[in-house]
């Protein structure tokens, strides 16, 4: 797992996926801060780590589409799955890489916080804390996903849009279902509470209030682990397909 | 049983159902300790899906692999740690240079960190990479991506050496090059070879299993099947003179049973196909008769059968057909 890691990460900075990601996510995270902070006027955290993850969701897909799709296009996998590896090394070490690239990029908003925390004495260390580990939670869920919808195509862009198809469809889901002027059919409105525990975005909200919940924290790990378990059963499966 | 097998691998009734196609129908062959195997079919026989079983890339929809004891289902990791791979397609990451991608190959093979530069330097001498070791393997020519892919295979130095095709794409030099690494490394290494090209496995191999339309058709030495030793059947006959009349006097000769014109390649001379009886050897009888009518020979040469003859006795349908 250690050595999958390594080269995927080595292969972040050899590649200008990386550098794209960082650089898109530093650029428009830098917009938001400007935009929402500083000509707002407000030392909120909560607002920039809140856009900022918003801006994950639609970078993080970059960072995914690649890893498995792209070893089954040039046949590369034929190398990782007849060498003395598990598929869940395979899958974890990819899992880590990407989730490092995503850690890294995360510290760097931290220089935002510091930049905050000048112009305000109403910063609470434990809150912003609890903030971020949310925050991180919900990027690994998307490295997760993303790296499921790699493992279901060939091709870098269908894993991408897949991805991003799948994120949004998610949150339109759960603004739709929690606003209550969305009447659902009788019969469907066992629906509503249903979605909007699944949902991933609302439980962020708890994070950024500051509310640090074990249920909360365990679901996140759940849904990142579900996906990576399922990525492990594509690529199994697919070794026995028969189609 | 296991490590104490005679067999390096038994293959046992090996089945790959694609739909309705039989990919793999009903396989069953060893491969001793040792030896270097050649695996011969046509293009689409079943040698690619054969191989990518037995290394676990894919699964048989039913029968058995075993390799010097481990089932590959049971043990997948105790079979892979015993096996090298070269696929048709050498599996390389472009982006890496030569040295950065074997020494990730170390890596997921599980070669002890302080024996990698040791093994490494070996390997790169055996398939004559040293020069390139520092480069991308983007840039490198299809002969030395080739090497790259040997190179990957004999990492953590497995007993068993698979080689998909290792010479298509290859110019003459650098096929006889491959061919010099395989009979060295058949020293120490059992070696399964797969090609579609007789001469290929003719000159390295010690038996040939022939796969056609996913069956094993024959699993024996070269000798036997192509009756190379001595029992020149066919003759190919450069003569000089008239077509008709050299034709007339080799089609009345005793012993022929088919003599065919394939035209003039030389000035002032024709090229026959001759096929004697079995058993026959007509080099001597051609010669006598030729000088008696005073038609200078000018090339005669015995074939062997080669592959495409073989598959037709051995499938029993016409070359028109195929």
């Amino acid at each position: 797992m250690l050595a999958i890691w390594k080269r995927e990460l080595q292969n972040y900075y050899l590649t200008p996926i990386g550098y794209v990601f960082m650089g898109i996510f530093l650029l428009v995270g830098g917009v938001m801060f400007y935009l929402g902070n500083i000509m707002g006027m407000t030392p909120s955290a909560a607002t920039l780590l809140g856009n900022l993850n918003y801006i994950f969701m639609l970078t993080v897909p970059i960072l995914t589409m690649r890893l498995l799709s792209e070893e089954r296009r040039t046949k590369t996998d034929q190398l990782l799955i007849t060498s003395p590896l598990r598929i869940w090394d395979i899958v974890g070490g990819k899992f880590l890489a990407a989730a490092t690239v995503v850690l890294l990029t995360t510290c760097c908003t931290l220089l935002y916080i510091a930049l905050l925390s000048r112009y305000t004495d109403r910063m609470y260390p434990a809150a912003i804390a609890c903030n971020y580990l949310g925050f991180l939670l919900l990027s690994l869920c998307y490295v997760a996903l993303g790296l499921l919808m790699s493992a279901l195509t060939e091709s870098q862009v269908s894993a991408a849009v897949l991805t991003l198809g799948v994120n949004i469809l998610l949150q339109i889901l759960e603004s739709v279902f929690s606003s209550s002027s969305f009447a659902l059919p009788g019969a469907l409105s066992f629906l509503r509470p249903v979605l909007s525990w699944f949902s991933l975005y609302s439980r962020y909200n708890q994070f950024a209030a500051g509310r640090l919940s074990f249920a909360n924290i365990l679901y996140y790990l759940s849904f990142s682990g579900l996906m990576l378990f399922l990525t492990v059963r594509v690529i199994d499966r697919r070794r026995w397909s028969e189609g | 049983m296991k490590g104490e097998s005679f067999f390096m691998i038994e293959i046992q009734h090996v089945t790959k159902r694609y739909g309705d196609k039989l990919a793999v129908n009903d396989v069953t062959f060893t491969i001793n300790k040792g030896e270097i195997l050649g695996f011969l079919g046509r293009n689409g026989a079943g040698k690619t899906t054969t191989m990518n079983i037995i290394t676990g890339y894919i699964s048989a929809s039913s029968g058995s692999v075993l390799l010097d004891g481990y089932d590959i289902l049971a043990d997948p990791l105790e079979v892979k740690r015993r096996i090298g791979y070269l696929p048709e397609l050498p599996p390389l990451y472009p982006d890496m240079t030569v040295d950065e991608y074997l020494r990730f190959v170390c890596a997921i093979k599980g070669v002890k960190r302080s024996r990698v530069s040791a093994h490494l330097n070996d390997i790169t001498e055996l398939v004559g990479l040293g020069e390139v070791r520092g480069r991308l393997i983007r840039n490198l020519s299809k002969g030395y991506r080739q090497r790259v892919g040997m190179a990957q295979a004999l990492v953590g130095n497995p007993e068993v050496v698979i080689l998909d095709e290792p010479t298509v794409g290859l110019d003459p030099k650098q096929i006889l090059e491959v061919r010099r690494m395989i009979r060295q490394l058949g020293e120490d290494h059992t070696i399964v070879l797969s090609s579609h090209i007789l001469q290929e496995v003719a000159d390295v191999c010690n038996r040939l299993v022939i796969i056609h339309q996913g069956k094993i058709v024959a699993e024996d030495s070269l000798e036997h099947l192509t009756h190379a030793d001595g029992d020149t059947r066919k003759l190919r006959l450069r003569i000089a003179g008239p077509e008709a009349e050299v034709l007339q006097a080799l089609r009345s000769m005793e012993g022929v049973t088919q003599a065919d014109s394939l035209g003039s390649l030389e000035k002032e001379s024709f090229d026959f196909l001759l096929q004697g009886e079995a058993g026959t050897d007509l080099r001597r009888a051609v010669f006598s008769r030729m000088s008696e009518k005073g038609y200078p020979i000018l090339i005669q040469r015995p074939v062997d059968l080669d592959l495409e003859d073989v598959f037709l006795q051995l499938t029993g349908d016409s070359r028109e057909e195929a």
